[in-house]
């Protein structure tokens, strides 16, 4: 087990070079320097308190989304719906932001139940379709995201309508915003909010209902071989329906913190690219939760640091997304990194074994297919 | 009354579902020989981006032709594209959903990337789209000249042409038997003395050529400017696939039906009869009916049995 924790480790870390590599070819194509592209990108990301707070603002959506994708990944369902999960969560929290008046503590509890409510029921319709009626999950999120973002569209200039703009939600006022006066001093007034420690403490409960419960063991059984757990007693049309559910309260949570976290208002018209980069950071981080946590972050430092890096260079900051979808490509085709990879350790051990004729152990591990 | 709306919105529905038709046909290729592919958005920005660069560049010098240039290179943009698809999920075996998924993230982030870098907007326009015309004699027949046949645009028909032979190669040929056989058992396809792996490189360009012609006839028609995003139409082609159940004239019902509802919705403010109807009703309409439909027919689906499974030559 933890020989093969260690390849997914060496996997990740090639899939990002590569897409790194990937970048620098492109700045180079495009008439650019990728040295200072990059110092630029990384420093914009990392150079000081607040910069480093806002990546990790940044990256909180992005652990909540990952979070959502890895989970529901785990009972080989493809949750491409984190977007509309989001999306809801976040309408759910920007409406009980705006509508009550309540004292800070009592308010930011009741937003956080009520956007993973929110989350949960965009993920519980396509658990249920798939468990009861065998409908295909990845078509069904998608069809949720658009009832998502349509019923965003409406409701928000309907009920939430701003001073000036048509197109977004009121201010959230202080009370409702999941940002704390002393975090933001911490970090020298950046977006940092309460969000990243909610993540932090999702990260936590997720590993242990994946390692430490019955129900993540059953999770997991019926996603390696959905008959065979059945066979076991394992009810899987329940598992399937739970497992949609958490990953769609994950998403929902990051729909509060992007929405009343992150941003001030709720803007129309915006399908969140937080929902498909979860599926990058779930797969970049082999669908672990603390996998997630780091590849989420590392995605935090590009997208903050591209807004300055395209500041300071002529490079545009879509550098930052090629380089991601690029990791991610690398990271599916990973069983490329994998052949590279066992060839190196055979020519090693081969090396080793014309140098010490005796000690022929002959550790041959076969390629598991696939990136699960 | 409603007679005149609909005479008034046909054209734009028509011009509508022509994109997603030639979209989804691609992915009836891809699916049939057994390979799901999510990237359809994305080869469609292909198309739309390589359509745009071309247009934008030679309309000056060849006008007219500049246009039928540009969705000829779109198509060929778009299956090369899609090789990347093909590569990892044929040879390498890779997750098809994921592989996909990279491929629309890539097509979205690159494009935009290259067009910010020559234009500094991000946008690339183009000055003179298709214009829509008369069928002459055809434009005549009372009702259904005026429905079908005024005010078209040419890809219209070379799409229907597509989809017509399509059925042909799918249903009549040996090629199309063969095609269809390794999406649904690729071990007996092979066994048979089909080369499965060729077949579905096949099928995953022939998907990326349609998509690309695709997100390139929604710059010539009705958007006339690339702007980054085909705003989730090659994720409803797929939805569309599955409609339709992964048959050529149920794509089309399929399609269509997208095409004439999302119009009623872009619509509904001008026409009286509509503006009565809430918005989020309108809007919402096709993605629920196309839920309601998926689960009326979960238990007759007839997807390709083998259709998101790589194919591993020593399975039994």
């Amino acid at each position: 087990m933890k020989k093969e924790a260690g390849k997914e480790y060496i996997i990740a870390l090639a899939a990002v070079g590569l897409g790194l590599i990937a970048g620098a070819l492109l700045m180079l194509v495009t008439g650019n320097n990728p040295l200072l592209g990059f110092y630029y990108l990384f420093s914009g990301g990392l150079k000081n308190l607040e910069r480093i707070g806002n990546t990790l603002a940044t990256a909180t959506p992005l652990i909540f989304t990952g979070l959502s994708v890895a989970f529901a990944f785990k009972t080989g369902l493809f949750n491409i719906g984190a977007s509309g999960q989001m999306l809801i969560g976040g309408l759910c929290a920007t409406a009980i932001g705006l509508t009550f008046a309540w004292p800070k503590p009592l308010l930011l509890t009741v937003i956080v139940i009520a956007s993973a409510l929110g989350g949960a029921l965009w993920g519980l319709v396509p658990g249920l379709l798939k468990a009861k009626f065998n409908v295909h999950e990845v078509v069904c999120t998608i069809m949720m995201n658009w009832i998502a973002y349509w019923s965003v569209y409406y409701i928000i200039p309907a009920y939430f309508k701003g001073a000036y703009l048509e197109t977004e939600s009121r201010r959230i006022p202080a009370a409702a915003s999941l940002k704390v006066k002393w975090l933001t001093e911490l970090f020298d007034g950046s977006y940092i909010n309460l969000g990243f420690f909610l993540a932090l403490i999702a990260v936590v409960v997720i590993a242990y209902i994946l390692e430490r419960t019955t129900l993540g063991y059953e999770l997991k059984a019926v996603g390696h071989n959905r008959y065979a757990a059945e066979y076991a007693g394992i009810n899987a049309n329940r598992n399937i329906i739970l497992s949609m559910v958490i990953a769609g309260t994950c998403a929902g949570l990051g729909g509060a913190a992007f929405y009343v976290g992150y941003a001030s208002n709720m803007q129309i018209g915006v399908m969140p690219s937080q929902g498909f980069d979860g599926m990058a950071v779930a797969l970049l981080g082999a669908n672990s939760p603390w996998g997630v946590l780091l590849a989420a972050i590392f995605f935090g430092v590009l997208h903050s640091g591209k807004g300055f890096m395209n500041a300071m260079t002529h490079v545009p900051p879509e550098i930052a997304d090629t380089i991601i979808a690029t990791v991610i490509y690398f990271a599916a085709t990973s069983v490329l990194i994998e052949r590279c990879w066992e060839r190196w350790q055979k020519h090693r051990a081969e090396k080793k074994k014309a140098d010490l004729p005796p000690a022929g152990e002959g550790k041959e591990q076969k390629a598991a297919g696939g990136a699960g | 009354m409603w007679w005149s709306i609909i005479e008034q919105i046909f054209p734009y529905a028509i011009a509508y579902t022509v994109p997603l038709l030639i979209t989804a046909l691609g992915g009836l290729y891809s699916e049939r020989s057994g390979v799901v592919n999510i990237g359809l958005e994305g080869l469609m920005v292909v198309g739309f981006f390589t359509g745009a660069l071309v247009i934008s560049r030679l309309e000056s010098v060849l006008p007219g032709t500049a246009i039928w240039l540009g969705l000829l290179l779109a198509m060929i943009a778009g299956a090369l594209f899609s090789l990347l698809h093909a590569f990892a999920s044929i040879t390498l075996n890779a997750n098809q959903v994921i592989s996909g998924t990279a491929l629309n993230m890539i097509a979205e982030a690159l494009t935009v990337y290259l067009a910010r870098h020559l234009t500094g907007s991000g946008n690339i326009q183009i000055v003179n789209g298709l214009i829509r015309r008369d069928i002459p004699l055809l434009a005549e027949i009372p009702v259904l000249g005026r429905l079908f046949f005024t005010r078209t645009y040419a890809t219209t028909w070379v799409v229907l042409a597509i989809l017509a032979f399509s059925w042909f190669l799918l249903y009549k040929t040996p090629f199309g038997l063969r095609l269809r056989a390794c999406g649904e058992n690729p071990q007996a396809a092979d066994a048979a003395g089909v080369n499965v792996y060729r077949m579905r490189y096949l099928a995953v360009m022939i998907s990326g050529a349609c998509a690309g012609l695709g997100g390139a006839i929604i710059l010539v028609t009705y958007s006339g400017e690339f702007n980054g995003t085909v705003a989730g139409l090659g994720f409803l082609a797929l939805a569309a696939l599955i409609f339709g159940q992964w048959k050529p004239w149920g794509i089309l019902g399929a399609t269509f039906f997208f095409g004439l509802a999302s119009t009623m919705a872009n619509v509904s403010q001008a026409i009286p009869a509509l503006a009565r109807i809430p918005g989020i009703f309108l809007k919402n309409f096709p993605y629920i009916v196309t839920l309601l439909v998926l689960i009326f027919f979960s238990k007759t689906t007839q997807g390709p049995r083998a259709a998101g499974e790589p194919y591993d030559k020593g399975k039994r």
